[in-house]
C-alpha cells in the first residue's frame, strides 16, 4: 500500500509551473523543432506549415505573422486581487506559451508521470507538428478599471485604451464581449490551437475564467498578398489591401505604438479589436450577383474593384455606390486610417431557427484604436453590407510588446515595476 | 458453536492443500499451531497467545470470557478491516481465519460491540515485508475511515426519519426530511461509490437508467415528492429498500479499500461531482436541494484534505496555501446562499441565476483544479 516514487522526477517543482520543471520531461512533438520564424521576420511560410514561430522578439508573434488557417480566442476575467499572484500566473503562461509554441508539451509532458496525479499537459496535441502556433495576450480597459489599484496599474491605463462606443447598428451580447485579458491562439492545425487555450485556461483556474470564446477557421484576410487572397464566408476575397508582414513602414506607421506617445510599457505593443460579426448568411445568398457586388463594391471573381480588371488595381472610389462597403472602408475615406487585419470565418452550429449561426470573427490590429477602428467603423453607418451583418461581439485590448528572451514574460512593461 | 481445535486441524490441512496446488515452499506444511493466535476476550481485556506469527494463513482462535457480546477484528495499520467476526456470545468460541502479508496488523476487541474497542498490536513475519508507509498516512486513512464510518451511522437514522414520513404519506415531512439525509453520504461519496452495488440503488438519477432498469433511491422518491406530489405504496416499498441499501452500506464502509491517494483523488471526486451534477442542477432537478449535495461534497472534500495536510504541507507548500485559500473562497461563496451558516437551509437551486451559476462553476474549477495535485503532493516524498 505503499506508493513508491523511485525514479520518478519530483512533481512538485513542476507544480508552480517553474522554470525549473521546464527541463524535465520534455515532449518535442514531431522530432527536432526547426525554429524558422521569429515575431518580426515576417518571410512568408508557405509549406513550412509544420514549423514552429519564434516566441521571442520585439513585438508579440500572431500579429504581423503569416496568418495561419486556425483561431481559437479566449476572454478571460481575472478572478485574484493579489498582484503577486496573478504575475506569477503570467509567467507561468509565459513558460507554458513558450513550450507550446516549440511544439512542446506543457510541465512534464501529457504521460510518463506520477500515476496518482493528472497529467501536467492535456496530451491532444502529443505528436502535432508546431503548426506555427502563435499565442498573443491582450489586457482590456476592464482590467485597469477593476484592478488598477490593487494590480498597482490605475495609472498606467493608456489614454487609447478606451471603451469602444455604441456604433449604429450594434446588438453586442455581453456573454460575448469584453474581458480583463485575451490570448489569441493561431496556428494551422486548430487542435494546436485549441491545446493551447485549454492549457492555458486550466494554469489559470483560480486566478482567471474563461469569459467567453470564439473558434475561427478560414483566414478572412492575409498578411502575405504575393499568396491568393482568402474568401470570407460571403464568398468574397477578403484583404487586398492589408498590411503586410513585410511592410516595415506601413507597420511601424498603423500598427505598433510608437516609443514616443506611450505609454512606455506598450511601446512596440499594439491594440487589437475583436468584433464577432454575424452574416445573415441565408439572405445573402438569394442576392443578386449584381447587388453583391455593388454592396461591396468589387467583383466576386477577381475582386477587382468597380470598374477595374484586376484585384490589385487601384479602386476608384467614386466609381462605387456611395453607400459600398470598400468605398466606406477605404483609407482614403477615412483620413488614411488604416488596419492590420487577421480575422477568421466561424460557424457555431445553427440558431435554432434553421439558419447558419455564422459570420466572420473580426481581428484588428492597430496603433492606436481611435484614430484607427473606431474611425472607420463610424464611417461604416451607412454601409449596405449592414443588412447582412451584425455585430454581436466586441471587445478591445492593450497588446504588451514581445517577450524579449528565456528570462522575459508576457506583461513585465506593465507590472515589472514593484507594487 | 465449532471446537476450535477442529477448525485448527481444517485450517492446516487447508494451507497443506494450498501448498501442494501453488507448489508453495512455506514452511512445514504441518506449521498449523504457528498461525493460531488463541484470543481471550474479557470486558476489559483482549489477550492475545502472540504477538508475531509467519504471513500467510492466520487463525484467531476466540475466547469471549467476559459478560458481553464482543466482536473482533483484524485490521490493517490504516485501521482497514482485514477479516472480522461480530456477535460472539459471553462463554463462547469463535474462530476467525485470514490470509495476511507480512507487516504490522491490530487485533481488537470490542465489548459490547461499540467503540474503537480493546486493541493490541501484532506482526506478521517473512519475507517481501510490506515498505512502510508514512505513519502519518495510516493515521490519515484510520481517521478518515472513522469519518466514513461516522457519515453513515449519523445518515442512517436521518434515513430512517425520511423513509418513515414517506411511508405514513406526509409529503410536507418527507420534502423536509429529503435534503438532510443525503448529507453524510454527500460528503463520502467516493467511498459508498467504491461499493459498486449500492451507489446505483439510492444515488441514481432518472437519465442514469438503461431500459427496462428499475428505478429506486433518493431520487425516485424526490420526483414522488416534488413532482408528482404525491406518495404511493410502490413508494412506501421503495423507502424500506432504501433504508435496507443504506445499512447494507453502513455496515460496510469499514472495508472499503482506502489510500492516501484514493483519499486525495477523492477529495477530487466530490469537486467533480459538483462540477458535473451540481452546478448544473441535475442533480436534484426536481426539489432544487442542489446547493445542499455541493456543501456537503465540498465539506466531504475538505476533511479528506485536512487529514492530508500535514503530509502535504511538507512536499508542497505552495498547494497546501492554495489549497486553504480556494477552500475558504468557495466556502464563503456557498455561505452567500444561506442566511444561517450553521443550518444546512440553501437557497433552492431555481432561484440561483446564470450569472451566480457561473460564479459557482469558476469556485469549483479554482478548488478542483489544485485539488487535483493533492495526490502528487501525498505520494512525493
Amino acid at each position: 500500500m505503499t506508493e513508491s516514487t523511485e525514479g520518478t522526477p519530483s512533481r512538485r517543482s513542476l507544480i508552480g509551473w517553474g522554470g525549473a520543471g521546464l527541463a524535465l520531461g520534455a515532449v518535442a512533438a514531431g522530432g527536432a523543432v526547426a525554429m524558422t520564424r521569429t515575431g518580426n521576420d515576417v518571410e512568408p511560410v508557405g509549406a513550412a506549415a509544420g514549423g514552429a514561430v519564434a516566441f521571442h522578439g520585439d513585438h508579440q508573434a500572431g500579429i504581423a505573422t503569416p496568418v495561419q488557417d486556425r483561431l481559437h480566442f479566449a476572454a478571460f476575467d481575472v478572478k485574484t486581487d493579489d498582484r503577486a499572484e496573478f504575475v506569477q500566473m503570467l509567467k507561468d503562461w509565459t513558460a507554458a506559451a513558450r513550450r507550446m509554441t516549440a511544439g512542446q508539451a506543457v510541465g512534464e509532458g501529457g504521460f510518463g508521470g506520477l500515476a496518482e496525479a493528472p497529467p501536467d499537459d492535456t496530451g491532444e496535441a502529443l505528436g502535432l507538428k508546431p503548426s506555427r502556433l502563435t499565442l498573443t495576450i491582450g489586457f482590456g480597459p476592464s482590467l485597469f478599471e477593476k484592478y488598477g489599484e490593487s494590480f498597482g496599474i490605475a495609472d498606467a491605463r493608456p489614454e487609447a485604451l478606451v471603451e469602444l462606443p455604441k456604433f449604429a447598428g450594434d446588438n453586442l451580447d455581453r456573454n460575448r464581449s469584453g474581458g480583463d485579458l485575451c490570448i489569441q491562439a493561431c496556428a494551422d492545425d486548430p487542435q494546436v490551437a485549441v491545446h493551447a487555450i485549454r492549457n492555458l485556461a486550466r494554469i489559470g483556474f483560480g486566478k482567471v475564467v474563461i469569459r467567453w470564446s470564439q473558434l475561427g477557421f478560414g483566414k478572412t484576410s492575409s498578411t502575405t498578398p504575393e499568396e491568393q487572397t482568402p474568401r470570407n464566408l460571403m464568398g468574397f476575397k477578403d484583404g487586398t489591401r492589408n498590411i503586410a508582414g513585410t511592410e516595415t513602414d506601413r507597420l511601424k506607421k498603423f500598427v505598433w505604438v510608437d516609443p514616443a506617445e506611450g505609454p512606455a510599457w506598450l511601446s512596440g505593443g499594439s491594440y487589437l479589436v475583436a468584433r464577432r460579426i454575424r452574416m445573415h448568411i441565408e439572405t445573402w445568398d438569394r442576392t443578386s450577383l449584381q447587388e453583391q457586388e455593388d454592396i461591396i463594391g468589387r467583383d466576386k471573381g477577381e475582386g477587382a474593384p468597380v470598374g477595374k480588371a484586376k484585384e490589385r488595381d487601384e479602386p476608384f472610389l467614386k466609381a462605387m455606390l456611395p453607400d459600398a462597403h470598400v468605398r466606406l472602408a477605404h483609407p482614403d475615406s477615412n483620413d488614411g486610417a488604416t488596419l492590420l487585419r487577421r480575422g477568421y470565418s466561424f460557424t457555431d452550429g445553427t440558431d435554432g431557427l434553421g439558419r447558419l449561426d455564422a459570420g466572420l470573427f473580426f481581428l484588428a490590429y492597430q496603433r492606436d484604436p481611435r484614430t484607427g477602428f473606431i474611425r472607420i467603423q463610424r464611417n461604416l453607418a451607412p454601409d449596405s453590407l449592414n443588412e447582412y451583418i451584425q455585430h454581436v461581439g466586441s471587445a478591445l485590448f492593450a497588446v504588451p510588446p514581445g517577450v524579449r528572451d528565456k528570462d522575459d514574460w508576457w506583461g513585465s512593461t506593465l507590472f515589472s515595476k514593484e507594487a | 458453536m465449532r471446537p476450535a481445535r477442529l477448525s485448527v486441524v481444517t485450517a492446516a490441512a487447508t494451507v497443506a492443500a494450498l501448498t501442494a496446488v501453488t507448489g508453495c515452499t512455506e514452511k512445514g506444511s504441518s506449521a498449523g499451531d504457528d498461525r493460531v493466535v488463541n484470543v481471550t476476550a474479557t470486558d476489559d481485556k483482549c489477550e492475545v497467545s502472540k504477538k508475531e506469527f509467519p504471513a500467510g494463513h492466520v487463525e484467531l482462535a476466540i475466547e469471549n470470557k467476559g459478560s458481553k457480546v464482543t466482536e473482533v477484528y483484524i485490521l490493517f495499520p490504516d485501521d482497514r478491516i482485514v477479516t472480522e467476526r461480530e456477535n460472539i456470545g459471553p462463554g463462547t468460541k469463535q474462530t476467525v481465519t485470514a490470509e495476511v502479508k507480512a507487516g504490522d496488523y491490530t487485533i481488537a476487541c470490542k465489548p459490547g460491540m461499540k467503540g474503537d474497542g480493546i486493541r493490541q498490536t501484532v506482526k506478521a513475519t517473512g519475507k517481501g515485508t510490506a515498505a512502510k508507509r508514512d505513519p502519518r498516512l495510516d493515521k490519515a486513512v484510520a481517521a478518515y475511515r472513522e469519518y466514513a464510518q461516522e457519515q453513515a451511522d449519523e445518515t442512517l437514522p436521518k434515513a430512517e426519519a425520511f423513509a418513515k414520513a414517506v411511508k405514513v404519506g406526509d409529503v410536507e415531512a418527507a420534502k423536509k426530511a429529503y435534503a438532510p439525509s443525503r448529507i453524510g453520504w454527500e460528503r463520502t461519496e467516493p467511498v459508498a461509490e467504491s461499493f459498486g452495488d449500492i451507489d446505483p440503488k439510492v444515488d441514481v438519477r432518472e437519465d442514469g437508467l438503461e431500459d427496462g432498469q428499475k428505478w429506486t433511491g433518493w431520487h425516485r422518491l424526490e420526483k414522488s415528492l416534488w413532482q408528482d406530489k404525491k406518495l404511493t405504496a410502490e413508494d412506501t416499498t421503495l423507502a424500506d429498500q432504501l433504508i435496507t441499501d443504506l445499512k447494507d452500506w453502513q455496515k460496510r464502509v469499514g472495508k472499503a479499500e482506502i489510500t492516501p491517494t484514493s483519499m486525495a483523488n477523492g477529495a477530487k471526486e466530490l469537486l467533480d461531482e459538483v462540477a458535473t451534477g451540481k452546478v448544473t442542477g441535475e442533480e436534484e432537478r426536481y426539489s432544487h436541494t442542489d446547493l445542499v449535495d455541493f456543501k456537503a461534497n465540498v465539506e466531504g472534500a475538505e476533511k479528506a484534505y485536512e487529514l492530508l495536510k500535514p503530509v502535504a504541507q511538507e512536499n508542497d507548500p505552495a498547494l497546501v496555501t492554495e489549497l486553504d485559500k480556494q477552500f475558504a473562497a468557495l466556502d464563503t461563496l456557498l455561505d452567500k446562499y444561506r442566511a444561517d451558516k450553521a443550518s444546512y437551509d440553501f437557497t433552492s437551486y431555481d432561484k440561483v441565476g446564470k450569472a451566480d451559476r457561473k460564479e459557482l462553476s469558476d469556485g469549483v474549477n479554482a478548488l478542483a483544479e489544485p485539488l487535483s495535485k493533492l495526490a502528487a503532493a501525498v505520494v512525493v516524498k
